[in-house]
């Protein structure tokens, strides 16, 4: 098999005293979704945000261990954090837009990324937009504030404005948690239809929502990675005992 | 059980008692310096120059420099203030350096404006010899405004989503970029109203200036050199009250006092206000 | 694309020069009042050098003329009117500042309560105008014999001007008590007072008492209102009516009259030394206080 995208060894971290994540080992191949399931305070949300250190933001963390994505060590100490972050993209729990127009939410990431002429801008946005299947939405009121926007469509602005950032990797933390059931299949199919251009982590809650999108589904629980595999064989023949009793509901 | 009924009607009098009394004691004291003051307002009152020993004197370079001190005294302190001020909402970490930051403020904050007076003397009038100057003057006074400036802004940073933070700093972005684009401009009417507040504050005080930038004003109007003596408005007032000769003191003080007040509900009203309308709608709603 | 790899260049050194230069600022304020502490320190400490501590702290003869320091009646009068403010102030200030969380209706606080912070805004020379043009004369006309100069005017100025500090504070505190306090105390069919005098003020209390010291500090510190009213005698007061001077008001007063690196001049410095060691012991009051409420 070629080498996978995202390579993640004997990954621990610790808040303080919290010994939060035990030696994580995974494996996340190109162009798939992977989804990360478990119940809550198991760490999937933790082990997301090394993937762009945006674990960095909070005191007191240590984290040993390497992630390579594309072959290099993330964590390594003359590693690029700003180069990652446009690297590894994340859409958060809840929709988080500047309170500003579409036009300059999307365009933020390109501006600060130093891309400043107009017709250049205009074609990303475009291109985010149709990529995140918006634009016929927005296409009329993109100087509008995106604070008019329901939640659905924040979300979905949220996915352009990190895709106009032209990331290979997209993290997303309970994307559709926050919305209605329409939105969040609108948000799925969004997801599948991603993937033919970029690798995907999911973290979710929602058991069916992982059968339904990803192809390899990674089981946490108390900052130990359990098991992962296939999603399809993940969902019907776990080898690890307490993975069925998650999946068949017991707990969590 | 009817007592208690008794005592709590007794109690809800008595409350609003002391609310509607202290409606009148500051109403009466704004109507009290409205009525004497007011009348002493004419063209040349406000802009004219005063008199050493007749009357009919104005206070019109007082008013200048009152505003020039200012002025000064923001610019001194504003990128002070506030760079400190996102210092210790961005930057800063839970260690010793914050925590003596931080008991500096408050500290800085505590210190009587006598004291800052007599510091601007030391350290400008004597050993720097500069005399009595607007520029003494100023710095003494940004000294006052600084611990006012950091809380404000600190407030103002902290007071905007986190999750616009994240954002940014998610999409590649540096901690500079994300304060600068998605931060600053979101934080910017609390900042706004916070300086408002400041100054209206800075430019009742005299305690600091009476020996930084002294008790006279030069002898030409409008004079923007900093080196030169610059009496304020309310310096002025005092002065007037303590020691001048001048027949009309009286009047005069009343009248400064009058400017004074309008001028600070002015910058209260006008600014202030729909800063914090707008701020509400920034952060709160859609 | 060297283009991209320049501009994170050029961002990153953006990053690091803005983070020096607010590093720097917070610095810069920590310098500030070190310096300040240090000079003003430095500059009264040497009044020691010709007068011994045992005059300036418990001596009442303040005859600079004749080289006599002693500042035992600022020191008393400081005392007393910071006391008599406070004393005038709290009770209508807590009043106002229950009524105001509690008993009045939201129109009306929305509307006073922005009114009363105006009130902090408004310079101290011109509540001293009003004191020296109103308070005195009245004064003296109900207490025959008198001026009406002393600290009584003085602290009645003063218990107004720190009035709102103490309304806002303490209203403040009041107000960011969780509702369940009072749900559970009027559950038990207490009436309203019963659970403002019972529950809710003793839960509020660090905060009001934070109040209070903030406003006894700047009680403490004020000096032009004062001036205006207080006589200024260098003389114990023998009565509330009786012209006396407080440390501010000394300072004020006889600055003027002093000349740079002379004894005079330097126990101004001493007073302004004592009067930056007694804020900042009342900062270090609240510091402690509020350590302590959160412990518990």
């Amino acid at each position: 098999m070629a080498q996978p995208k995202i390579k993640v060894e004997q990954l621990n971290l610790h808040y303080g005293e919290n010994h939060a994540l035990h030696d994580i080992r995974l494996d996340v191949g190109e162009n798939t979704v992977t989804a990360l399931i478990g119940p809550s305070g198991c760490g999937k949300s933790t082990f997301l945000r090394t993937l762009n250190r945006m674990n960095d933001l909070i005191e007191n963390v240590k984290i040993s261990g390497s992630i390579r994505i594309d072959g290099q060590n993330i964590y390594a100490p003359d590693a690029d954090v700003v180069s990652l972050r446009k690297r590894v993209g994340m859409v958060f729990q809840r929709p988080n837009p500047f309170p500003m127009s579409i036009y300059d939410n999307i365009a933020y990431g390109p501006r600060i990324h130093g891309i400043r002429k107009k017709a250049v801008l205009n074609e990303i946005i475009e291109r985010s937009l149709q990529q995140a299947a918006l634009w016929d939405e927005v296409k009329d009121r993109l100087h509008k504030s995106a604070l008019g926007l329901s939640g659905g469509q924040q979300q979905r602005l949220c996915i352009a404005r990190l895709l106009a950032v032209e990331p290979d990797v997209l993290l997303m933390d309970e994307p559709t948690s926050a919305l209605d059931p329409i939105s969040t299949l609108k948000v799925e199919e969004l997801t599948r239809q991603l993937k033919e251009k970029y690798t995907i982590i999911i973290v979710t809650h929602n058991m069916q929502q992982a059968a339904r999108i990803s192809d390899v589904t990674a089981f946490f629980l108390n900052g130990y990675l359990v098991e992962s595999d296939r999603t399809d064989k993940m969902f019907t023949t776990p080898k690890d005992q307490r993975t069925e009793d998650y999946i068949t509901g017991r707990f969590g | 059980m009817r007592m208690s009924r008794l005592t709590d009607r007794l109690a809800t009098c008595f409350f609003w008692l002391a609310g509607c009394l202290i409606v009148l004691l500051l109403g009466w004291f704004l109507f009290k310096i409205m009525v004497e003051g007011l009348p002493q307002f004419s063209w040349h009152f406000l802009f004219g120059k005063p008199e050493e020993i007749l009357a009919g004197g104005g206070v019109g370079p007082q008013l200048f420099n009152s505003f020039y001190i200012l002025f000064l005294s923001l610019l001194f302190s504003l990128p002070i203030g506030v760079g400190a001020g996102i210092y210790l909402a961005v930057y800063a970490k839970t260690n010793r350096f914050t925590g003596l930051i931080r008991i500096s403020v408050e500290a800085l904050s505590s210190v009587p404006s006598i004291v800052f007076g007599l510091f601007g003397a030391l350290l400008f009038v004597n050993w720097m010899h500069m005399k009595f100057s607007i520029l003494g003057g100023s710095a003494t006074l940004a000294l006052l405004n600084l611990p006012v400036l950091v809380r404000v802004t600190e407030l103002a940073m902290r007071a905007v989503p986190v999750s616009y933070w994240e954002a940014s700093l998610a999409l590649g972005s540096t901690r500079w970029q994300a304060i600068r684009r998605a931060m600053l401009p979101s934080a910017l009417p609390g900042l706004i109203t916070g300086v408002t507040l400041t100054a209206g504050r800075a430019l009742g005080e005299s305690a600091i200036l009476i020996y930084t930038s002294g008790l006279s004003v030069s002898r030409h109007f409008p004079d923007f050199n900093p080196l030169a003596m610059g009496e304020t408005l309310s310096v002025h007032l005092w002065y007037v009250q303590a020691a001048a000769v001048v027949p009309d003191a009286r009047q005069i003080a009343q009248g400064s006092a009058a400017l004074l007040v309008i001028v600070v509900l002015i910058f209260n009203l006008a600014i202030a206000l729909p800063c914090r309308m707008l701020q509400k709608r920034l952060t709160g709603g859609k | 694309m060297t283009n991209q790899t320049q501009w994170s260049r050029t961002q990153k050194r953006k990053e690091s020069l803005m983070r020096l230069l607010f590093t720097g600022s917070a610095s810069l304020v920590s310098l500030v009042i070190f310096s300040l502490i240090l000079f003003v320190g430095y500059q009264g400490v040497q009044t020691f050098r010709n007068i011994p501590a045992g005059e300036f702290f418990l001596s009442t003869d303040w005859t600079p003329s004749q080289n006599r320091f002693g500042a035992l009646p600022f020191l008393c009068s400081t005392f007393l009117l910071t006391l008599l403010s406070v004393a005038l102030a709290v009770p209508l200030a807590l009043s106002g500042a229950v009524f105001l969380a509690k008993i009045a209706p939201r129109a009306v606080r929305e509307m006073l309560r922005p009114a009363i912070d105006l009130f902090v805004g408004i310079p101290s020379v011109v509540y001293g105008l009003i004191g020296m043009t109103v308070l005195v004369p009245l004064l003296a006309k109900l207490f025959p014999g008198t001026v009406g100069y002393g600290i009584l005017p003085a602290a009645l100025i003063l218990a107004v001007m720190i009035l709102p500090t103490i309304l806002s504070v303490s209203e403040d505190a009041i107000r960011s008590l969780p509702q369940r306090l009072e749900e559970a105390s009027l559950a038990l069919g207490a009436t309203r007072w019963q659970t403002i005098r019972r529950v809710l003020i003793p839960a509020a209390a660090p905060g009001i008492l934070t109040g209070i010291i903030l406003g006894m500090g700047r009680a403490i510190g004020e000096t032009m209102a004062v001036y205006m009213v207080i006589g200024n005698s260098p003389q114990m007061p023998k009565s509330l009516l009786d012209s006396t001077t407080v440390l501010t008001t000394a300072i004020v007063k006889d600055m003027p009259s002093t000349f740079y690196g002379t004894a005079w001049n330097n126990a101004l410095y001493l007073m302004a030394l004592v009067l930056l060691f007694i804020s900042l012991l009342l900062i270090l009051i609240i510091r402690m206080a509020a350590k302590r409420s959160e412990l518990s």
